[in-house]
């Protein structure tokens, strides 16, 4: 039946893992899951836990549905999404409260807040539905990545000048403070990281003319 | 002037289009037009012929904020002289103002113009003047001991983030001065509130004697210490502890007469901004259950930033409403609710620089609002006479 095979790894397979990095970036380009990024990104730490939690949950319910999509009645196909979500994200819920119990409380309520990420849901529609397993696996891979690197971004920067510390340690030296440095607390605050995933899309849009709308 | 003009033109070529420095040339566009009128015509579509370009605009406004400068590098000197105890003659006072104040005026205009002209340099358009009012405002809303480098971060920060990113001078939804004021304030807000903020010496604590407490009026009043505000007459000419330049209430009402006359600062939105104080200030009395809700509507007029607010924050031409109705509503709305928040909210004693930044936001609405209305009712007047 399937007469030519595609290598695991074809060039368009690879571009589903890499799209969502820039081109379709789904915080700087489409928007999605702000929330999570405002509430978890002030300290790299959780934001870091935050980003692997997303991608275990995006690439497992994305393969789930991949499975599913030709058995799933397409009117009840929001209820089974949310289900596949759901239950994955109480599954890294229980593991974090077992083994990160300090982070899974500063992330609190944001775990279970997954399962309304915008991302996750648009991907499993506008993609898993309609794919095989693989190519939705990197794809929720690709996705999960994308919102990631964005979210420690941000937190790296919310964290080196709000607190003085990166992942928990000092990076900005005593002597410096004796000078009359002073940590931002603007820095701490949800607004700053609407700002600094604005100033990410600037410099985004800057470099990648692709991504500037003509109008 | 003639070896100067000739100057110029000399250098003319090398800046245009192919020149050795084609590349400053916008740079050089702001200093040829800060020298001289400019002679460039505009060759398209009706204008009104004005001489009166932006420049010229801006530097009135400046103008009128000398009178609060001076008189805020006097007072600041006024006030260390009381914190210590010490007798100075004015001219000490006011040279002790100065070496205080003088820097943060540099620090704001180097940083916010150094920015200005490479965004322009980068972008290839003109250097807009904007920043010439916008880098005075700033030193004049901050306390007089705030670090140079704050200064530095926060002059760039509201030109960067307030003002660049959505086009430059003229953009602008925020005022590019408020907006350093909040990022300072709530970045730093151990430099930009309490009570040893505003006296110079007073942080460090050096030679402070017992009896200076250095609370603003606002903070005495917002605290309810009704009893340790100072007299109307030390409030109106602001011989009083805050920001540099809110303090005298006159050297305000000079600026804004002379906005007024030039006809360059709206009277529309001062007038309509301290009526809404005053009946928000009379509302609050009416169902007053604390000292601070009991002061008289009309001394709130005096307190903080409320006149320097109303003067020179909301009647920036450029985030302010634009149409003639939606300037009186703008400037109620600011005056309405900046008293509120400041007696209401405890968090925020200083409610003007918030309800500015608030109505700032909401300015394009008001007048998309005024328009529409006037739309409407032009249509209804046409269907009755056809």
């Amino acid at each position: 039946m399937s007469a030519e095979k595609e290598p695991l790894f074809s060039s368009k397979n690879i571009k589903l893992l890499t799209e969502p990095l820039n081109d379709s970036n789904p915080i700087t380009v489409q928007v999605l899951g702000i929330c999570s990024a405002l509430a978890v990104t002030v300290k790299v730490k959780p934001a870091f836990v935050m980003a692997v939690s997303v991608m275990v949950v995006m690439a497992v319910s994305n393969v789930v549905i991949s499975l599913l999509r030709k058995t799933v009645p397409p009117r009840i196909r929001i209820i089974v999404q949310l289900v596949v979500i759901a239950s994955m994200v109480i599954l890294v819920d229980q593991v974090l409260k077992a083994f990160l119990f300090d982070i899974s409380k500063q992330l609190s309520v944001f775990v279970g807040l997954i399962i309304t990420n915008c991302i996750i849901m648009g991907r499993l529609e506008a993609f898993a539905l309609s794919n095989k397993p693989w190519q939705s696996f990197l794809d929720g891979i690709g996705n999960a990545a994308g919102y990631g690197i964005i979210l420690i971004i941000v937190a790296f920067f919310r964290e080196l000048l709000g607190s003085g510390t990166v992942w928990g340690f000092k990076v900005i030296p005593e002597s410096v403070y004796d000078f009359g440095y002073e940590n931002n607390g603007l820095m701490i605050l949800p607004p700053m990281a609407l700002i600094v995933v604005g100033v990410i899309i600037w410099v985004q849009r800057a470099k990648n003319k692709k991504l500037v709308e003509s109008n | 002037m003639k070896s100067l003009r000739r100057y110029i033109d000399k250098l003319k070529p090398h800046f245009e289009k192919g020149g050795k420095f084609a590349k400053l040339e916008s740079t050089f566009e702001a200093f040829e037009s800060f020298l001289f009128v400019s002679n460039k015509v505009t060759n398209k579509g009706t204008h009104i012929r004005d001489a009166n370009d932006m420049k010229r605009t801006m530097i009135v406004v400046v103008l009128a904020l000398v009178p609060t400068v001076l008189f805020g590098m006097w007072n600041a000197g006024f006030q260390h002289y009381l914190a210590t105890g010490q007798e100075g003659t004015m001219l000490e006072m006011f040279w002790i103002g100065f070496l205080k104040i003088f820097p943060i005026i540099v620090v704001s205009y180097v940083v916010g113009l150094g920015i200005e002209f490479a965004f322009a340099q980068y972008r290839g358009h003109e250097v807009n003047e904007g920043f010439l009012v916008s880098g005075m405002l700033i030193p004049l809303v901050l306390p007089v001991d705030v670090p140079l480098w704050m200064v530095a971060v926060a002059t760039a920060f509201a030109v960067v983030i307030g003002k660049e990113v959505f086009g430059g001078t003229g953009m602008n939804i925020l005022n590019p001065a408020l907006t350093a004021r909040a990022f300072l304030f709530f970045a730093y807000p151990s430099y930009m509130s309490g009570n040893s903020v505003w006296t110079h010496g007073m942080m460090s604590g050096e030679g402070i004697i017992d009896s200076f407490s250095g609370a603003t009026p606002l903070a005495e009043a917002a605290a309810g210490n009704i009893s340790n505000l100072p007299s109307v007459a030390e409030m109106f000419i602001g011989t009083i502890p805050g920001s540099i330049g809110e303090t005298s209430t006159l050297a305000i009402l000079i600026g804004a007469a002379i906005l007024i006359i030039t006809g360059i600062g709206s009277a529309r939105i001062m007038i309509s901004t301290v009526i809404g104080g005053l009946v928000m200030g009379i509302l609050l009395n009416l169902f007053a259950v604390n000292p601070f809700m009991e002061i008289p509507a009309w001394e709130h007029l005096l307190l903080g930033g409320f006149a320097f607010g109303a003067v020179f924050m909301a009647t920036d031409p450029v985030s302010a409403a634009q149409t003639a109705r939606g300037k009186i509503i703008y400037g109620f709305l600011i005056g309405f609710m900046a008293i509120l928040i400041r007696v209401i909210n405890p968090a925020y004693p200083e409610g003007v620089m918030l309800a500015i930044l608030l109505m700032n936001v909401f300015a394009p609405l008001i007048d998309h609002y005024v328009i529409e209305s006037n739309i409407k009712r032009r249509l209804k007047r046409a269907k009755v006479n056809a």
